[in-house]
């Protein structure tokens, strides 16, 4: 029964803050997604690319990893404003399916490129201020320190998009463009340039996710596709294009994911042996996926979302 | 003011528009009628950049704008309120008003453009904070309207304003605009299909048929024309 309990604790505590990292991975594509209706496969190659450059400018700059991430903010918004400009711009004129597999075209590129470059060994981040700290929050429930700040992470760049996107000019007209950009452009709003913004704070805001998820997240040139698949998961159920949806949504996946562990210890709770088979570890990101399948049958445009 | 010289636009190789050509004198009210289909809308559009020219020329105070980009067009002063609204339906009423003001950049300025058009909407200032998209058919058209008026536009062009709307909010949108026109500061270039009530308002007037100019002239022997008679008043 204290077994059980302990479980449930540790859950929501994971959970909480797997979500907040989940719903900091999904912003970038929300907001994307957003202003110009473009699913950006290649999503999780960029918090690929933004875990890589902790990993290797924390040796090189000899500064301890949490450092390195107005780098990783640097390099995700230099990284959206490339690709907009060099590949995304031109599909624009495409019919969608050409958006589709260009954006997909993308995620092989650099993916493969990270292969070429970094080879295909898992790599971690071994030592540093958050690496291996970690306090009790109850018995045989510890906080990670490396968890923890990535969570505080997500909390402060959703207020920073918040605040950006409600009370700035630059923020209403990225809305505006969002609503309607042809309607957006008769008002004096280049909609190029927030369509540009909008990739830039999609690669900053999921490249310093990966600056702080290398702390306790192997890098290796594929880890970007569970990210991404996650992400599409928390777009769609807080709603395509809603800041307060990927929030939201992040969470409940956090926590969704940490549901199966606490049903196996439930199962071992009652009984030690018979239902060893009903236990479903192995299925939470299988849950994941089931729940996005639910979402598109029932509520299409998600819990706070306008687009469908 | 605005030259248009004989443009032409095409929508998949088919001229929607053949070398039209008009023109607005500052001050002026002028209208364009014509039938569904007729090109009008089309017409605004080339004059903000949103559909391509494919011939012909368009110039704004002297200056070429055939070539640049809707944005620029808006910042030279050419405001265009469009046809179906295209408010920010979740927005707030003065948000939506405060994005017709995207390019001025005087906060001063800002203020004053707000000031009017509460004063001449006095319904928007009472609703400031609802959002766009609750209300009826004729505030929004009045929230579109004070939006376009939000730029401070030295043309402002209006794109079947009448739309949709019952008889009673078509007389009051018409009404609006003759207040623009008393204030004496707006050149007004109106596109309807509600051609007796465009015409009464209009100073200078174009009838618009399949693409082309038909005939032009002061509005008021445009109305008196036998041809404008039958083939929209049905007299």
């Amino acid at each position: 029964m204290e077994a059980l309990a302990v479980q449930i604790l540790k859950s929501l505590v994971s959970g909480l803050l797997m979500g907040l990292v989940f719903a900091l991975v999904a912003l970038g594509l929300t907001v994307i997604f957003g202003v110009m209706d473009i699913v950006n496969f290649a999503h999780g190659e960029f918090l690929m690319i933004g875990m890589y450059t902790t990993l290797l400018t924390s040796p090189l700059l000899g500064v301890d990893p949490v450092l390195t991430l107005p780098l990783c903010v640097l390099v995700g918004a230099v990284l959206g404003l490339l690709c907009y400009h060099g590949l995304i711009r031109f599909l624009l004129r495409g019919p969608m399916i050409a958006q589709l597999f260009g954006t997909f075209g993308l995620m092989l590129f650099l993916r493969n490129m990270a292969l070429l470059v970094m080879g295909s060994e898992p790599r971690i981040i071994h030592a540093g201020w958050l690496v291996g700290k970690s306090f009790a929050v109850g018995p045989n429930v510890v906080l990670e320190s490396t968890k923890l700040a990535a969570a505080v992470l997500s909390v402060v760049s959703f207020l920073v998009i918040w605040w950006l996107i409600n009370r700035t000019k630059v923020g209403r007209a990225l809305t505006a463009t969002s609503l309607d950009a042809e309607g957006a452009r008769y008002m004096g709003i280049s909609t190029e340039r927030m369509n540009a913004l909008a990739w830039a704070v999609g690669g900053a805001s999921v490249a310093v996710a990966g600056g702080l998820l290398v702390n306790f997240w192997p890098v290796e040139p594929g880890v970007g596709l569970l990210f991404t698949m996650i992400a599409f998961a928390t777009v769609a159920l807080g709603g395509f294009g809603s800041v307060r949806g990927a929030f939201v949504a992040g969470i409940i996946i956090g926590l969704i994911v940490n549901v199966p562990p606490v049903w196996d210890a439930l199962l071992r709770t009652i009984d030690a042996v018979g239902l060893k088979n009903l236990e479903i570890h192995s299925l939470k990101y299988t849950m994941v996926y089931a729940i996005y399948f639910l979402i598109m049958v029932i509520r299409p445009q998600g819990l706070f979302g306008w687009k469908q | 003011m605005l030259e248009v010289k004989g443009i032409t636009v095409r929508y998949a190789g088919m001229p929607v528009l053949r070398e039209v050509s008009l023109q607005v004198e500052r001050g002026q009210t002028v209208g364009v009628v014509g039938a569904n289909g007729a090109g009008k809308s089309t017409l605004l559009k080339a004059i903000m950049g949103a559909v391509r020219v494919s011939g012909g020329q368009i110039l704004f105070q002297g200056q070429r704008i055939d070539r640049l980009r809707t944005e620029e067009i808006v910042r030279r002063g050419v405001i265009y309120v469009p046809e179906g609204r295209r408010l920010f339906g979740p927005l707030s009423v003065e948000e939506n008003l405060l994005l017709g003001a995207f390019t001025v950049r005087e906060e001063a300025r800002k203020q004053r453009n707000l000031e009017h058009v509460y004063t001449l909407f006095p319904r928007l200032a009472e609703r400031r904070s609802q959002r766009v998209g609750s209300m009826s058919g004729g505030e929004q058209q009045m929230a579109a309207i004070g939006r376009g008026l939000m730029g401070s536009p030295k043309l402002l062009m209006l794109d079947e304003p009448s739309l949709g709307l019952a008889p009673k909010l078509v007389s009051e949108v018409f009404e609006t605009v003759r207040r623009l026109q008393a204030e004496g500061e707006t050149t007004v270039l109106l596109v309807e299909q509600n051609v007796l009530e465009a015409l009464e308002l209009s100073d200078w007037a174009y009838v618009l048929q399949t693409g082309q100019i038909r005939t032009q002239g002061p509005a008021r022997e445009i109305l008196a024309a036998d041809e404008v008679q039958k083939a929209f008043l049905g007299m």
